[in-house]
């Protein structure tokens, strides 16, 4: 195991982070804030209770994972693009290291970025409304499976692009759109029974809702079923991660 | 044996059906510099690329400090050093941290000792702080030599390193790899300049549509295919050569103010004193004289022709 390439892979990219400071960390949570704002304090407020939470409350774990997918898909696709874009992959590529070292260090990097982000919103949110977390350590597990899975895909992403417009259609285009159907602002409870089985195809509800169980103990979908799709996604990521190194798809010729 | 990377067979084919290299061989010998001269397309950054792990063979075995590039790449990596042809570098990192960034992912521990010693012979102490996209050109090349040296390499690829490089920097990284061969680095560069190659070089090898053409120490090489020629400027022009002396190897300028005498470097008795006899006993007076040893240019640029025109003969031969 080649640590000390992991470790400058990590730092590398984490120095990234706190290079861009402002843009990494402060715009997440100021647009989190403003939701919390518009949708927690001033809409909230006239809102009934969703399963007994108030609605500032309900909406903070969907908040977090709209972020955390969002931030985790792109710090990791923009972290192996760049290097693709600027040729200084050469330099990871001609090093003793192993595919496995290579990814630890840059899904790593990314998902610690986007778990420091989770928890930032988490005490942002803390201002706008009280809440109370019933399953801290589920809680921290959702935030890191779903980090790392994000950002293994993430990883994918910058693999497959070609084109900074590619790096950002799949975040644009589809997830964003399957977490804001995923329950990010409402129960899936809600919706009419057609919807609620049509719901059932997109991942990211059950990510929202294992998450949210973490929070309050209530979910949508059954709390095993959550963790079991979480899972099965980021073995398939891993699976497609494993196929591009064995390939050297888009890395080498 | 005293091989440090032994190429057996070496083919590679690409997804567009270009064949860059073809069932070549090469053993570099430790502690040399070795110089790979062709033309472009030769398939000079292929064979380096795959050496380093960055283009995979087609067929073949590459074996670096005896371990074999693929089963254990490891080893095989850890010992070498690349500095690729383009100019490739990030752009809002410190020179320092590029560097240490370098070291590391080719799993040593920290040493700022040894980085400081190399920014210092490079010239880059003064911009260790300086971010890289604010260097110049040159600066930037550097940058990418000191990555390459920040694991202590015992193999250093050099691709094209003085390739739009200025006059001073060029002397500089010749210093430079003068100075990693007395501690025993082994060194391969490519070059466009023949001069590069003539001035630094152990060996020399020429590789042409993916085939190594000639491999020779470079004084060898000079030796063997190195032509001398004598230059005879005439007081008055001549029409033609004179019968008398039709049986030399001798051609006059177009405006028959030169005679060219062409002779052989290695022969003991070079010729020049019968010709120069010959000349005053023809009554043909003479103002000055030069010899010039034919360049290593020359040489390659002759090889380069000849394996051409093989190519084609033998093309036209299989149709």
């Amino acid at each position: 195991m080649n640590i000390h390439a992991i470790r400058a892979i990590y730092l590398f990219e984490m120095a990234r982070t706190w290079r861009t400071l402002l843009q990494s960390i402060a715009s997440p949570v100021i647009s989190t804030s403003l939701y919390f704002v518009v949708f927690g304090s001033a809409i909230g407020s006239r809102m009934v209770e969703i399963d007994g939470i108030s609605y500032g409350a309900f909406i903070i774990p969907g908040l977090i994972m709209l972020m955390l997918l969002n931030e985790s898909i792109s710090n990791a696709s923009f972290g192996i693009y760049m290097p693709r874009f600027s040729g200084t992959i050469y330099e990871v590529l001609s090093a003793p290291v192993s595919y496995v070292e290579i990814v630890t260090g840059y899904v790593g990097a990314a998902a610690s970025k986007s778990i420091i982000l989770g928890l930032l919103i988490l005490a942002t949110a803390r201002l706008f409304v009280d809440f109370h977390i019933a399953h801290p350590v589920w809680m921290v597990t959702f935030l890191v499976l779903t980090a790392v899975t994000f950002s293994l895909f993430g990883f994918i992403i910058g693999v497959w692009a070609d084109g900074f417009e590619k790096l950002q259609i799949i975040p644009m285009m589809i997830v964003t759109p399957l977490t804001f159907l995923g329950g990010t602002f409402y129960s899936v409870n809600m919706l009419p029974p057609v919807w609620q089985t049509i719901t059932l195809f997109n991942p990211v509800v059950y990510l929202i809702s294992g998450f949210r169980w973490s929070f309050y103990g209530v979910a949508d979908v059954n709390v095993g079923i959550s963790l079991g799709m979480t899972v099965l996604f980021m073995v398939l990521c891993v699976g497609v991660i494993h196929w591009i190194f064995k390939t050297g798809y888009r890395l080498k010729n | 044996m005293d091989s440090v990377i032994s190429v057996r067979n070496l083919s590679k084919t690409y997804d567009s059906g270009f064949q860059a290299l073809k069932q070549l061989d090469l053993d570099i010998r430790k502690g040399e510099i070795f110089a790979l001269l062709g033309p472009n397309g030769a398939g000079k950054t292929t064979l380096i690329s795959i050496i380093c792990g960055i283009v995979r063979p087609t067929a073949g075995t590459v074996l670096a400090s005896g371990f074999d590039i693929q089963q254990h790449y490891r080893a095989a990596r850890g010992k070498i050093g690349l500095v690729p042809q383009e100019l490739t570098t990030d752009a809002f990192e410190t020179v320092w941290a590029t560097v240490t960034f370098s070291r590391g992912l080719f799993g040593k521990p920290r040493n700022p000792a040894h980085i400081e010693r190399i920014l210092k012979d490079l010239s880059l102490w003064d911009k260790r702080n300086d971010k890289i996209m604010a260097l110049s050109g040159g600066m930037k090349r550097r940058v990418m030599i000191a990555k390459a040296l920040s694991h202590e390499p015992e193999i250093l690829f050099l691709d094209e390193p003085t390739a739009g490089v200025d006059v001073e920097l060029r002397r500089d990284m010749w210093q430079l790899v003068e100075q990693l061969r007395e501690r025993g680095v082994t060194i391969i560069l490519t070059t466009h300049y023949i001069q590069e190659a003539e001035e630094l070089a152990d060996r020399i090898g020429v590789i042409n549509h993916g085939k190594l053409v000639l491999v020779d120490e470079k004084d060898a090489l000079m030796q063997k295919l190195g032509k001398r020629e004598l230059h005879v400027q005439l007081a008055t022009p001549l029409t033609r050569i004179p019968e008398a002396l039709s049986a030399l190897p001798l051609t006059l300028s177009e405006d028959g103010l030169e005679i060219t005498f062409t002779f052989d470097a290695r022969d003991e008795q070079s010729g020049i004193a019968p010709l120069l006899r010959q000349l005053e006993d023809n009554g043909i007076e003479f103002r000055d004289l030069r010899t010039r040893e034919s360049s290593l240019e020359d040489i390659f640029v002759h090889l380069v022709h000849e394996s051409r025109n093989a190519e084609t003969t033998a093309g036209r031969e299989s149709a």
